[in-house]
C-alpha cells in the first residue's frame, strides 16, 4: 500500500503551473528521488505533500492521513527538511533539538531517548553543547535532520539536502539516510545530483509541473531512447567540434578527458564516427559504448522535448 | 608566465582560528581554475581576500598586478564576484536587479540596456525578466547572480559555488558559458562541490583546513595523489554489498559511486577475490574492473586520509 499518494494534485501561482496534475505513489519503505530541471515544481510538490501549501485541485495522503482534511495530523506523521532549514545559531545543538521537540509536543522521556539516539547515530554527541552557529556545514545539516526526526515521523521529506555540501559530508549524509531507511523510514528526497538518484529505489522526473517519468533507475536506463558512446581522442577540441556537428550525434558532453556522445544506435554510429574523426586528423584512442547514467537519461528526455539551446529551460513553462 | 591572480603566503586568522594558512598559487590569464575543498576549508575566505573585501592577516593577494590590500578599489573595478549568498533584491524583478547593478558599475543608457538584454538572453532569463527575484527557483537565482557579476565584462571573475542547486542540463549550459568566458580571455576562479565540474578546469587546487594539499591539472592530481588503484564493483543489492566490500581485507576504502561501488585497493589483482567474496555471500555480481580514479575518488581519499591523521 502506498504511504505517500497524490491524485491529480495541482497548484498554480498566477499564470505559472507549478504543479500540474501529478499522480504519485510511494510505497512504505522506499527511498524515492524527485529530480527535474530548475523550476520544474519539485519544491512545490514537496510542500503540498507536507500540508504547507493548499493545492488548487487533487488529493494528497501521507501515512494514511488526508493532508488536506487534517494537515495537523499529517504533520505529526511526517518530517520535512526544507532547503533552508532554520536552526537557531545562538542555541546549542541540544537546545535546538529541544525546541523542535517542544513544537511537536514530544514527551520528556521520549525526547531524552530520541535526542540521545539521534545525536549518537549522527556522531553529534560530542557537540551537543556547542552553539549551532559554531558547527561545520556538514554538522549543521545533520543537526537539521535530527530536528526533523525528533517527533519520530513515518515519512521523511527532504528538499535538496545536499546542495552546497562537500563530497565527503554528502557521502556521510547519505549513509545516514540509508540507515534510517533500513530501519523502516520512508524517504522522499529531491536532488540535483543524479548519482544520488541513481541509488534510490525509484526516481520521479518532473518537468513543467508534471511527472514525466517514474520508475526504478535500472528501468529508466533500459528505456532510454538512444545509446552512449565514450570517446577518448586527441586533440580533444577538434574531436569535440567534429562530433558536435555530426548528423548522428544528438548531444555531446565533455567529461574530463573523455567525450560522451548520445546517438540513436551505438553499433551503427561507432564505425562512422571513428572514420569521420580520423579523416579530420584526430587520433582516436578509444571509442566504445558505455552504460548510460541516469544523467544521460535525464538529458535525453529533456533534450528530446525541446532542443539543447540555452533558452530551453526557461522557454517552455508558462501556462 | 603572465599572472592574472596571485596568492603568496596568504593567511587569515579569526581570533585563534586560522581560516587560511599560507596559501600560495598563481592563475594564468584565460585559465579556468578550480578551488575545491570541504565546507569550511577556507575557500570563500581566500576569495574574499583576493577581491579586496577582507584584509589578510599575512601574505599577499594580487589581481592583475594590483595588491588587493593596498589598492582594493583598483581590484574591485577589474573583477566580477559571485558570492554564495548573493545580494539580490528579492522585491525587484530580474531586469530591475540587473539595472541596479549596471548603475553600480557605472553603465548608463543604451549600453546598459543592451548589456542587460544580451545577458537575459544568454542565460535563458528572458521569460523571467519581469518575475520578482524572490520568486525564482534556486537555479534561476544563480543565473541572475552570474549575470549581475559579469555585466561589466570584468577580466577576472570569481565564482563561489555558482552551480549549487542547478539541474544537470543547466549545469552543462553554465559550464559552456564559463568555457566561453575563458576562450574570450577572461580568467575564472571557481569553487564547486560537483567533482564532474572540477574535471572541466584547466588546473585546480584542493584546500583543507586552510591549507592547500594538492594542486595541478586534473590529470596531474590524479596521477600524483591517488594512492592505490580503484576497482569499480557492479553488484546488487548495492547498499548491502557496500558493507561487505568495506570489510574485505584487500580493500582500503569503499564508497558508492553512481550505481556502483568504488573500492580503493593496493593491488588491482584483488578484483577476482573480491567478486568471489561477494558471490559467496549471495550478491549478484555484474562485474569488478579497474577504472581510472575520478577527482571525486581523489578528493575523498585526500580528506579521509587527513581526518585519520587528525584522529591518530
Amino acid at each position: 500500500m502506498a504511504t505517500v499518494e497524490t491524485r491529480g494534485v495541482r497548484k498554480h501561482f498566477g499564470h505559472v503551473r507549478a504543479v500540474d496534475g501529478v499522480d504519485l505513489q510511494v510505497a512504505r519503505g522506499e527511498i524515492f528521488a524527485l529530480v527535474g530541471p530548475d523550476g520544474a515544481g519539485k519544491t512545490t510538490l514537496l510542500r503540498l505533500l507536507c500540508g504547507l501549501l493548499l493545492p488548487d485541485a487533487g488529493t494528497a495522503t501521507v501515512a494514511g492521513v488526508d493532508v488536506l482534511a487534517d494537515p495537523e495530523a499529517a504533520r505529526r506523521r511526517l518530517g520535512y527538511m526544507p532547503q533552508r532549514f532554520s536552526l537557531y545559531g545562538d542555541l546549542t545543538a541540544l537546545e535546538n533539538l529541544r525546541l523542535y521537540a517542544g513544537l511537536y509536543q514530544v514527551p520528556a522521556a521520549a525526547f531524552r531517548e530520541r535526542s540521545e539516539r539521534l545525536l549518537g547515530e549522527f556522531r553529534l554527541l560530542p557537540f551537543a553543547g556547542r552553539l549551532a552557529q559554531h558547527l561545520s556545514g556538514g554538522m549543521r545539516q545533520k543537526l537539521a535532520l535530527a530536528c526533523t526526526l525528533i517527533h519520530a515521523p513515518e515519512v521523511l521529506f527532504l528538499d535538496e539536502p545536499t546542495t552546497g555540501v562537500d563530497p565527503v559530508s554528502r557521502r556521510q549524509f547519505w549513509r545516514i539516510l540509508y540507515d534510517l531507511n533500513r530501519a523502516g523510514l520512508t524517504v522522499c528526497v529531491s536532488t540535483p545530483y543524479m548519482d544520488e538518484a541513481e541509488r534510490c529505489s525509484r526516481v520521479g522526473l518532473m518537468d513543467q509541473g508534471r511527472l514525466i517519468a517514474c520508475d526504478a533507475p535500472g528501468a529508466l536506463r533500459a528505456a532510454m531512447a538512444g545509446e552512449i558512446l565514450e570517446v577518448v581522442a586527441e586533440p580533444r577540441a577538434r574531436a569535440r567540434r567534429h562530433l558536435r556537428h555530426h548528423p548522428l550525434v544528438r548531444s555531446l558532453e565533455v567529461f574530463g578527458d573523455r567525450l560522451r556522445v548520445l546517438v540513436d544506435a551505438a553499433g551503427a554510429a561507432a564505425p562512422e564516427l571513428r572514420a569521420a574523426l580520423e579523416a579530420a586528423g584526430v587520433a582516436v584512442r578509444s571509442l566504445r559504448p558505455v552504460r548510460p547514467t541516469l544523467e544521460d537519461v535525464f538529458v535525453a528526455r529533456l533534450t528530446a522535448a525541446g532542443g539543447q539551446d540555452a533558452g530551453r529551460a526557461s522557454s517552455r513553462r508558462e501556462a | 608566465m603572465a599572472v592574472a591572480v596571485r596568492a603568496e603566503g596568504l593567511t587569515r586568522r579569526f581570533g585563534a582560528f586560522v581560516a587560511v594558512d599560507h596559501v600560495s598559487f598563481e592563475i594564468a590569464p584565460g585559465e579556468v581554475w578550480g578551488f575545491l575543498g570541504p565546507n569550511g576549508a577556507g575557500k570563500s575566505t581566500t576569495i574574499r581576500m583576493l577581491c579586496g573585501v577582507l584584509a589578510p592577516s599575512a601574505g599577499r593577494a594580487e589581481v592583475l598586478g594590483y595588491d588587493a590590500r593596498r589598492h582594493p578599489e583598483a581590484v574591485k573595478a577589474r573583477i566580477g564576484y559571485m558570492s554564495q549568498r548573493f545580494a539580490l533584491w528579492s522585491d525587484l524583478t530580474v531586469r530591475e536587479n540587473l539595472a541596479f547593478y549596471a548603475g553600480v558599475y557605472g553603465l548608463r543608457g543604451r549600453e546598459a540596456r543592451e548589456r542587460i538584454a544580451a545577458w537575459l538572453e544568454r542565460l535563458g532569463l528572458l521569460d523571467r525578466q519581469d518575475a520578482l527575484a524572490g520568486t525564482l527557483s534556486g537555479g534561476y537565482r544563480q543565473r541572475l547572480a552570474l549575470a549581475a557579476a559579469v555585466l561589466h565584462r570584468p577580466p577576472v571573475v570569481f565564482l563561489d559555488e555558482p552551480t549549487a542547486g542547478m539541474d544537470p542540463l543547466s549545469r552543462r549550459q553554465f559550464w559552456e558559458l564559463i568555457r566561453g568566458f575563458a576562450e574570450d580571455g577572461t580568467t575564472v576562479m571557481v569553487t564547486t562541490h560537483y567533482m564532474d565540474e572540477a574535471e572541466h578546469c584547466d588546473r585546480l587546487a584542493f584546500i583543507d583546513q586552510g591549507r592547500i594539499i594538492a594542486q595541478g591539472s586534473p590529470a596531474e592530481i590524479k596521477a600524483r595523489q591517488m594512492v592505490g588503484h580503484v576497482l569499480e564493483v557492479r553488484v546488487e543489492p548495492l547498499i548491502e554489498a557496500l558493507a561487505v566490500v568495506e570489510e574485505h581485507p584487500a580493500v582500503r576504502e569503499a564508497a558508492l559511486y553512481g550505481a556502483a561501488i568504488h573500492a580503493t585497493v593496493d593491488q588491482p589483482e584483488a578484483g577476482p577475490a573480491l567478486a568471489a567474496a561477494l558471490a559467496a555471500r549471495g550478491f549478484a555480481v555484474e562485474g569488478v574492473e579497474p577504472v581510472l580514479p575520478s577527482l571525486e575518488d581523489v578528493f575523498v581519499a585526500l580528506v579521509e586520509a587527513r581526518e585519520r591523521e587528525a584522529a591518530a
